[in-house]
């Protein structure tokens, strides 16, 4: 038992990316808002990113600036890679980001469409409207 | 024997193909529509008869289009079983276009160009199944004719025509991609080729049941030849104009399925493995249950078309039973009467549509007495049955002999005995009608006595089929020595 | 260095920046512009499909950046050949549409256009890229442009299609993104070739294994294989004509190219079949997408609705076929990719070219269309043989290496379901050209009963030439494609399983 817990303990980050990744699912599969999905699906996608950015920490490492006592010349000490944290997944999730948000905003544009069409975002009312045509 | 590579064969599938753009933009025009489909016609009939000599030599003639897989090429060869049927699937062709011209137009049916273009779209079909060299390309050709005479079949467009298409296709487009489909890739996973080749393509490494199953396949995934019980689109298809019924579904649709049948016996399974398995017998079998019984349909069949259906139905079974016989001279028959009942039935369905052009009677309780008002169609209907039957002084005798000659020589009394009773039941549904047309008395005469035919172009085709049906008696030596000579490559000896 | 796989995407990208301004500046010049843009990518792809048959695989460092840092892209024969039938499709299903959106989307156009371009560029991109997670954002932007895309379709249904679409489509693309998150963790490199070479020593982590479930299920999502495949129906068939044309034949095949990718080239057919045990799972999945979506397609009533349903039948073909472990069953697939795009542009073409005239496709509202548009029904038949898999049509060819490898895997469910559903597709179609050739538009009361049909004869109004013309070349190409389908897979498929 403490040995599962210890083993939950010790990647708590990821267990949290999973857990708020199960929260955005369920409020995209179980919400009637078209809203509240909207909302689920956003969380659902940062649960990715920040389980992206947890891959990139080292502990007692810094930010992938070279310092200056390793700078230019060549006369410092070898850098040393577990001094820095790995930037790669962050520079990924930039992108990640942009692309959540992009498709956000279309998610946005289209749910304003809908409610111009029919005055409701619920999808209970949209489902019945839509089978009364 | 050598392989001869030319084009020829190819122009003879082609030519029919490729006037078919012309047809269409010369709608318009109904003499210049025909005069194409004629020359059409003539220019294939004529490449297929010129290599009829490079045949008789005993060579192959023929030409690889597209390597699709390795082993399974669209290739054509012109051997001497693809000859005969090639021979008289083109020279009926021409026949039938002079016919259809009678009866569309003394019809005044619509959509006459349509129906031109998908005849010639049919029998350039045909011509590329009787010349395949394996059994892909056979496929293909089978799979085109049967869409290409779809619009034929349901030609009138109406609710009945409707039905019957749709049973046309289920049987013929049901089995072809349930049955021979796989029946196909089975063979090709299990040799690697489809290449047809008198030894067989299994190196005896076929179980019987495998064997017997994938035999059955191909039996009944072949549609097209009428075996029971996938026989029923046959009757259903005489919904279609009658050229259609005379030259599709008495000439180049069923033979091309009893074709293909003894293509896969002779050319896939070859001679000695069926021997060898035992495996003849039991496609005899079926067959004879289908003479028989639908020689027993046809007599209680008053549409005239619809008894010459069934009869049609019972005749092809005799083709596959010869070729099931496996004795030498029984395969000559099947193999000849692909010739003799061609000509015989096309000179019957000849004389239903020539009949109905005249009168517009469909059924044969309605044509008591016909003789004295169309003595020539009702003529030339008597020899046409006399073919059918087997009568001499016609050329159906010769291959009915062959195939009894087939059943004593392969000491198969039991396939005598059908063939005979056949025979009888044939006079028995034929005869009638011929007698009621001449022999009755003024009373119950349902027509006045007086000269009165279907128009010219109707009945000179007709007079022409049954002429050939009479001299093919006297001199079927074009069409047996291909019979002979396609036997020969089969059994090796 | 060779620029042309870049150009393949950037003339799309750079043509879909110009076609923006342009649609400020001078709105009549934003069709030639991405007209000519897609020419461009067109020819580039052609190029490099005869550079590489002639001379193998090539690798190109974006901006010169090398590997693992920089993006690569890597074109052999599979993607050059996806390549082009994505930049064909895309140029001539422009030139086709034109008339359909002046009709559909007449104060929209240049939007469209705009849109059309940055699909395409996402496309093209997904089936060049090296580089995993340059894949992840090459999908999502071949699915943002979707979504607007379909939005601007059906008035009412197209902007709540577009939204289900979005939902699925983002968890598909997220599970792919976590499963390359997982590859990341384990080997610290994105890029494919790097990636392949680690596999072998690393075979039986569970990371691994982890990254690849995932992967595999999101691109799942994204190709629309049953029982995931509720958005693509209405998505596809609520969706601008000129829109359905592509995505209709492209935005699924490129997802299977995308599986395939993963499976040749990333994870290799070794750990695939070797060492995981779910190629008879996946087998069997396949075969209920086949028959379902031939049993839905069944039941549909709009023949838009009945082609989106065939999709997910087909999905199944290539799914099913690639997993059977065989070459001829990859290689049916790969055909597949190629054939089904051809089949299912001419189908479309040919429905796009009906709803320019009649408005609506409910199946019943096409009576005596043979007589009133011959040339596109013509090519609407052609495409439906090819569909049920009538020789010489291309799709018998792919559909016989499929069953061919569903037979030596011994896998007969498959094959079953395979040829099950060539009868199937054959009555679907056929319920279509009977409503089409039996029935005349003027009688409501069913068809003619006239003897002899003395039909009236109906005018023959056909869509604007350059449609049929378009419509022409696929109908062609449907047959010239499949005869020469031995080429194709000899020449491009095959040196990709035996490099």
């Amino acid at each position: 038992m403490t040995e599962l817990f210890m083993l939950i303990a010790a990647k708590y980050n990821y267990w949290l990316y999973i857990i708020l990744m199960m929260i955005g699912l369920y409020a995209m599969i179980a919400k009637n808002n078209l809203m509240k999905k909207l909302v689920g699906m956003n969380i659902f996608q940062t649960a990715i990113i920040l389980f992206y950015v947890s891959i990139g920490f080292k502990h007692n490492a810094t930010i992938p600036i070279i310092m200056g006592d390793h700078g230019h010349g060549g006369h410092g000490a070898a850098i040393h890679a577990a001094d820095y944290i790995n930037p790669v997944p962050h520079v990924l999730m930039l992108t990640a980001i942009v692309v959540s948000v992009a498709t956000f905003g279309v998610a946005m544009a289209l749910c304003v469409r809908v409610y111009q069409r029919y005055h409701t975002l619920e999808e209970d009312e949209l489902r019945m409207r839509l089978s009364e045509k | 024997m050598e392989l001869i590579t030319s084009i020829k064969p190819v122009l003879a599938v082609l030519i029919p193909l490729a006037v078919i753009p012309v047809l269409v933009s010369s709608g318009g025009r109904p003499n210049v529509r025909e005069a194409w489909a004629f020359i059409a016609g003539i220019l294939s009939f004529t490449l297929v008869a010129s290599m009829v000599p490079a045949v008789l030599d005993e060579n192959r003639i023929g030409m690889t289009l597209f390597p699709i897989a390795p082993g399974a090429d669209i290739a054509l060869r012109v051997d001497a079983l693809g000859m005969l049927f090639a021979l008289v699937a083109s020279s009926l062709y021409i026949i039938t276009s002079m016919y259809s011209i009678g009866y569309m137009r003394g019809l005044n049916e619509h959509s006459q160009t349509r129906f031109v273009a998908f005849f010639a779209l049919a029998i350039s079909a045909t011509i590329g199944a009787a010349f395949s060299a394996n059994l892909l390309t056979l496929y293909l050709f089978y799979e085109i004719l049967s869409l290409a005479t779809y619009p034929l079949v349901t030609h009138h467009q109406d609710e009945n025509s409707k039905v019957s298409g749709r049973k046309y296709l289920t049987f013929i487009l049901g089995t072809s991609i349930g049955l021979v489909l796989p029946a196909m890739i089975w063979c090709y996973h299990a040799t690697g080729t489809l290449e047809f080749s008198a030894a067989g393509i299994f190196e005896s490494d076929l179980s019987t049941p495998s064997a017997t199953v994938l035999l059955l396949m191909f039996v009944f995934g072949f549609a097209k030849a009428g075996i029971m019980p996938v026989h029923s689109w046959l009757p259903a298809a005489m919904v279609a104009p009658t050229p259609v019924s005379a030259l599709l579904h008495a000439v180049a649709v069923v033979k091309v399925g009893v074709f293909s049948i003894v293509r896969v016996l002779t050319g896939i399974f070859g001679v000695e493995l069926l021997s060898s398995l035992g495996l003849g017998g039991l496609v005899a079998f079926i067959a004879s249950v289908t003479i028989l019984v639908s020689s027993a349909i046809a007599l209680s069949q008053d549409e005239f078309k619809r008894r010459l259906a069934y009869s049609t139905i019972g005749q092809l079974s005799y083709i596959v039973l010869g070729a099931a016989l496996l004795s030498p001279k029984g395969m000559t028959g099947g193999i000849l009467h692909i010739t003799m009942h061609a000509f015989g039935k096309i000179t019957l369905f000849f004389c239903a549509g020539a009949i109905f052009v005249a009168t517009g009677k469909k059924y044969l309780s309605q044509m008591v007495g016909i003789g004295y008002r169309m003595p020539v169609t009702m003529t030339a209907f008597l020899i046409g049955s006399m073919s059918i039957i087997g009568l001499p002084p016609t050329g159906g005798f010769i291959s009915k002999w062959y195939l009894v000659l087939g059943t004593l020589e392969g000491d198969q009394a039991v396939m005598l005995f059908v063939l005979l009773t056949s025979s009888l039941l044939n006079a028995a549904y034929f005869m009638p009608i011929f007698y009621k047309a001449f022999f009755c008395t003024q009373e119950e005469a349902m027509f006045e006595r007086k000269f009165d035919e279907a128009p010219v172009m109707c009945v000179v085709p007709l007079v022409i089929t049954a002429l050939i049906s009479f001299i093919l008696f006297f001199a079927p030596q074009p069409f047996l020595n291909l019979s002979t000579l396609a036997v020969t490559g089969f059994t090796g000896g | 260095m060779i620029h042309y796989p870049a150009v393949v995407v950037i003339a799309s990208l750079l043509g879909a920046f110009i076609a923006g301004i342009l649609a400020w500046v001078q709105e009549r010049y934003t069709y030639p512009a991405a007209l000519i843009a897609t020419g461009i990518s067109c020819a580039a792809a052609v190029w490099d499909l005869i550079y590489v048959a002639g001379h193998g695989p090539i690798a190109y460092h974006m901006a010169g950046w090398a590997p693992p840092m920089g993006i690569e892209y890597r074109i052999d024969t599979l993607n050059a050949m996806v390549l082009v039938l994505i930049t064909a499709i895309a140029f001539l299903n422009l030139a086709a549409s034109w008339p359909n959106v002046k009709q559909e989307m007449p104060d929209r156009s240049p939007s469209f256009y705009v849109m059309y371009l940055l699909f395409v560029v996402g496309l093209t991109g997904v089936a060049s890229t090296g580089d995993l997670f340059n894949l992840y954002v090459l999908i999502e932007i071949t699915s943002l442009s979707s979504y607007t895309m379909i939005a601007l379709g059906d008035r009412d249904r197209g902007p709540i299609s577009a939204l289900n679409y979005v939902f699925v489509g983002v968890i598909g693309a997220s599970f792919y993104l976590l499963g390359v998150g997982y590859i990341y963790i384990k080997t610290g490199t994105l890029n494919m070739a790097e990636f392949a070479a680690m596999i072998p020593n690393i075979q039986d982590s569970t990371t691994i294994l982890t990254a690849f479930i995932l992967c595999i299920v999101g691109v799942f999502i994204k190709m629309a294989l049953f029982p995931l495949h509720v958005w693509l129906p209405n998505a596809y068939s609520y969706a601008p004509v000129g829109f359905a044309r592509i995505v209709a034949p492209l935005m699924t095949k490129v997802m299977v190219y995308v599986m395939v990718r993963l499976m040749i080239t990333v994870f290799g057919l070794d750990y695939i079949f070797i060492k995981l045990h779910i190629a008879d799972t996946i087998v069997w999945l396949g075969t209920i997408a086949i028959l379902a979506g031939g049993v839905m397609a069944l039941a549909q009533t709009n023949l838009k609705k009945m082609l989106a349903y065939i999709i997910v039948c087909e999905i199944g073909y290539m799914v099913g076929g690639a997993w059977l472990g065989n070459d001829s069953g990859i290689t049916g697939a790969v055909l597949h990719i190629l054939n089904d795009g051809i089949m299912t542009f001419a189908l479309f073409l040919a429905v796009g070219n009906m709803v320019y005239k009649l408005d609506r496709v409910e199946i019943k509202d096409l009576k005596g269309l043979f007589a009133g548009m011959p040339w596109t029904m013509t090519g609407f038949v052609l495409a439906a043989f090819s569909i049920v898999g009538v020789p010489p049509t291309c799709g018998f060819f792919s559909k016989w290496y499929l069953i061919l490898g569903a037979f030596e895997a011994g896998a007969w469910h498959f094959a079953a379901a395979l040829l099950i559903s060539s009868l199937i597709c054959a009555v679907l179609f056929f319920k279509v050209f009977e409503v089409c050739f039996f029935e005349s538009p003027d009688t409501h009361d069913g068809p003619g009963s006239d003897a002899h049909g003395h039909h009236t004869t109906v005018a023959i109004q056909e869509a604007p030439a350059i449609s049929l013309a378009v419509l022409g070349i696929a109908g062609i190409s449907l047959i010239v494609v499949g005869l020469y389908s031995k080429t194709i897979v000899v020449r491009l498929i095959w040196p990709l399983l035996n490099p």
